[in-house]
């Protein structure tokens, strides 16, 4: 008897909630990784997405947001099975996803085939992804790897008087795009790059790397990101390294700098370029800093957003500002909501952010040096704000597209 | 030695030419000519170095699975989860205690309770059943991934090196001469080689134990004939159960070693089952001195390649097994 009532209690407390929940929900399909390499990436990324919820609310309209993340391992095809499983289990409308290179690449190739959907990007910053035949329903509100190198070329050259410089960073399109950047503003100032190392996703041992960098150079360019980047400075350490370094975005980012340990002493004095900079004074920034560290407990995050945390903050803005505009009208293959994704201007923590016509960010950037905070902690500090990055980096687009695609060899150490 | 050289003096003397080029290009200063064709002579020994200690971690993981296997012939597929346990375990306890040695022993205890559970609650119960033991050992290296990943997430683990192991030293081999007529030498990481001098050591403790104790004589006996060896009154479950225990403390140990000069995380336990593998076939499964040079081959394979072949230095590893398999299926070093 009594587990008969307590059963009908439990069935009748199921329909309450049902109803209660009868009100319409949008359904939102999030992506990050959140295994292998960038785990810590991804878990930052996160933040800054919850961030953003808090600040804006889940409600559009009569509208209720649902967010259903799924978690992938930076490869392409890890990317494809959680957007598919995002769509076809959890029937998402929307995806924000995602968040690395190569993912990127494949995301936007899988949009095309499913035309009746929206897809934001969440971070991922390769350039084929917009560049090269972009999907008409995949947008993307940060800039690529290539714009947040803007200026540091310039700055190493001029102002630090490096004149050789040697790359090492992993291989995929992100870095690509990043050296791609790098080596187009270097070389044009009449700068040389003696050697480009390229290093799998994943590397683990890098103590051959090491013993391979070159000693007749000014500095070493690393592009590297997450636990690779941990483990080489590790491993530099142990070896004694002692070149002058620059960072690529993810390299000088708090997902490294914040790292346990002390080998990421290395990067004292490290120039760097990148979407933001953790000590910047605008107040849009800092309040976006003091959201973020209210939202978790000190051991939970950073002492200050990384580019992840920015990026998805900004892409999950933009997604639910653009819905409200149209009112949670996703009617007509959500035509009315890409027209307002096309056209919004996002006033994000890093600076105004506005699309082009291929739906990709041109944005501010921003070229950094880390400095000690006095209690150890290390932060990127502003050198220079370069507003107004578009993705052919200033170039003209006729002799822009020459240069080819992002590579391990592209761009030639030249003047375009 | 002497019986090789008698049986195949070709192969002697080619193995002897080999030798000899290898010492030339470790201890002389490599002429300019030499260094244009085949890179700075400070890559070529940084790689030699690192594939030597690397095959030292190698090595820990794949004496104690070629130990196992020796002894009961069974193949287990979970060696690579008690790798990564034992990683975590000594991530855990140099955290909490600030101690690295201490990581090791607590690894190497752990790791063995885990190892001797596993042998009298699982591998008693089917001895002599090859593919049942596969197969449970597979199904158990996923739900200990699994149960992993939920007590320690995805995210990467580095174990800090003490403070007086962090950085290089300076080793007498020179690396080229500035036009001074000075000579300057590799500087190395100090960890690696405290590292490698250890597995070494752990090498030997093990080979004179199996050759010149008691225990060890049984050990041996029942790498032979496990019946006859019951039969004459020796508590034959009893040296399985220390066997198995030293062969997973073994993996703690190297996941301990594996997490400080490299990293651990989800995955790392399939890589690590997969090299002790190919180093057990490489050197002849059931054999400890085949253990170690198949591990030193495939540590040098990995480095040299990573520095010389970067694009394909996967397959390196894999094409030396392939020629192994095929010239010498019974690895470099088998027992006959």
């Amino acid at each position: 008897m009594f587990k008969s009532c307590a059963g009908l209690v439990a069935l009748s407390s199921l329909l309450l909630s049902g109803a209660a929940l009868a009100q319409e929900k949008i359904k939102v399909g999030v992506t990050a990784t959140l295994e292998g390499t960038y785990t810590v990436l991804g878990e930052d990324g996160i933040r800054g997405h919850q961030t953003a919820i808090n600040t804006l609310g889940k409600k559009v309209g009569d509208k209720e947001l649902e967010f259903i993340i799924a978690s992938t391992d930076a490869t392409p095809d890890s990317a494809v099975r959680a957007v598919r499983k995002l769509i076809e289990q959890d029937k998402v409308q929307i995806l924000l996803s995602p968040l690395s290179g190569d993912e990127g690449i494949a995301v936007k190739n899988f949009a095309k085939t499913r035309p009746e959907l929206t897809f934001i990007n969440a971070a991922s910053g390769a350039q084929e992804t917009t560049f090269v035949d972009p999907a008409p329903n995949f947008f993307r509100y940060n800039m690529d790897g290539a714009q947040w190198q803007v200026g540091l070329g310039k700055y190493a050259y001029e102002t630090k008087g490096y004149r050789k410089i040697a790359t090492v960073g992993e291989d995929y399109s992100f870095i690509y795009t990043q050296v791609f950047g790098l080596v187009l503003e270097f070389c044009g100032a009449g700068g040389q790059i003696t050697n480009r190392q390229w290093v799998p996703l994943g590397t683990k041992d890098f103590a051959s790397v090491i013993a391979a960098l070159p000693d007749d150079v000014d500095a070493i360019y690393l592009g590297l990101g997450g636990a690779d980047a941990v483990n080489f400075l590790n491993q530099y350490q142990q070896a004694g390294g002692k070149a002058h370094l620059m960072g690529g975005s993810i390299m000088v980012d708090q997902t490294i700098l914040s790292a346990k340990g002390n080998a990421k002493n290395a990067l004292l004095g490290t120039i760097a370029a990148s979407g933001q900079a953790d000590t910047w004074e605008d107040p849009g920034w800092q309040k976006f800093v003091k959201a973020y560290q209210d939202a978790f407990p000190p051991n939970k995050r950073f002492p200050s957003p990384s580019l992840l945390a920015t990026n998805y903050y900004g892409s999950t803005m933009a997604l639910i500002l653009a819905l409200r505009q149209v009112n949670g009208d996703l009617s007509n293959n959500q035509a009315k909501y890409r027209e307002a994704l096309a056209k919004i201007e996002l006033d994000a923590p890093n600076g105004k952010i506005k699309l082009d016509s291929n739906r990709q960010a041109i944005g501010t950037n921003f070229v950094t040096e880390v400095v000690d905070d006095g209690k150890g902690a290390l932060f990127s500090k502003v050198v220079k704000v370069i507003p107004n990055v578009n993705q052919t980096l200033g170039y003209d687009p006729a002799v822009f597209s020459k240069i080819g695609l992002p590579s391990r060899t592209v761009p030639e150490c030249k003047k375009y | 030695m002497t019986r090789f050289i008698e049986r195949h003096p070709a192969w002697a003397l080619i193995l002897l030419i080999a030798v000899a080029v290898l010492l030339w290009l470790i201890l002389a200063v490599w002429p300019p000519g030499l260094e244009e064709a085949f890179g700075r002579k400070r890559v070529f020994l940084n790689a030699v170095f690192n594939g030597i200690t690397l095959g030292g971690l190698y090595f820990l993981v794949a004496s104690g699975f070629t130990l196992i296997f020796g002894l009961m012939r069974n193949v287990n597929l979970a060696h690579g989860s008690l790798y990564l346990f034992g990683g975590y375990i000594g991530y855990a306890i140099s955290v909490w205690t600030g101690s690295w040695i201490l990581g090791f022993i607590v690894a190497f205890i752990g790791v063995a309770l885990v190892g001797v559970v596993l042998q009298i609650v699982v591998f008693r119960r089917m001895e002599g059943q090859d593919l049942r033991q596969t197969m449970v050992t597979i199904g158990l290296s996923i739900v200990f991934a699994d149960l992993m990943l939920w007590a320690f997430g995805g995210d990467f683990y580095q174990i800090q090196t003490p403070s007086w192991l962090v950085g290089p030293i300076e080793l007498p081999l020179a690396t080229a001469v500035r036009s001074s007529g000075e000579a300057v030498y590799l500087r190395y990481p100090l960890v690696r080689l405290v590292i490698f001098a250890a597995a070494v050591i752990i090498g030997i403790a093990m080979w004179l134990a199996l050759n010149r104790t008691r225990i060890g004589m049984m050990v041996r006996a029942g790498v032979d004939d496990r019946d006859m060896l019951a039969a004459t009154g020796v508590p034959i479950q009893l040296v399985f159960v220390a066997v198995f225990a030293l062969g997973a403390g073994l993996a703690g140990i190297a996941g301990v070693v594996g997490g400080t000069f490299q990293s651990i995380s989800p995955g790392e336990d399939t890589r690590f089952l997969l090299a002790s593998l190919v180093v057990v076939i490489v050197g002849g499964m059931g054999s400890i001195p085949g253990a170690a040079l198949g591990a030193v081959i495939i540590g040098l394979a990995e480095q040299l390649g990573s520095v010389y072949i970067p694009t394909y230095a996967i397959v390196v590893t894999f094409l030396i097994m392939v020629l192994v398999l095929a010239l010498r299926p019974q690895g470099l070093l088998a027992r006959r």
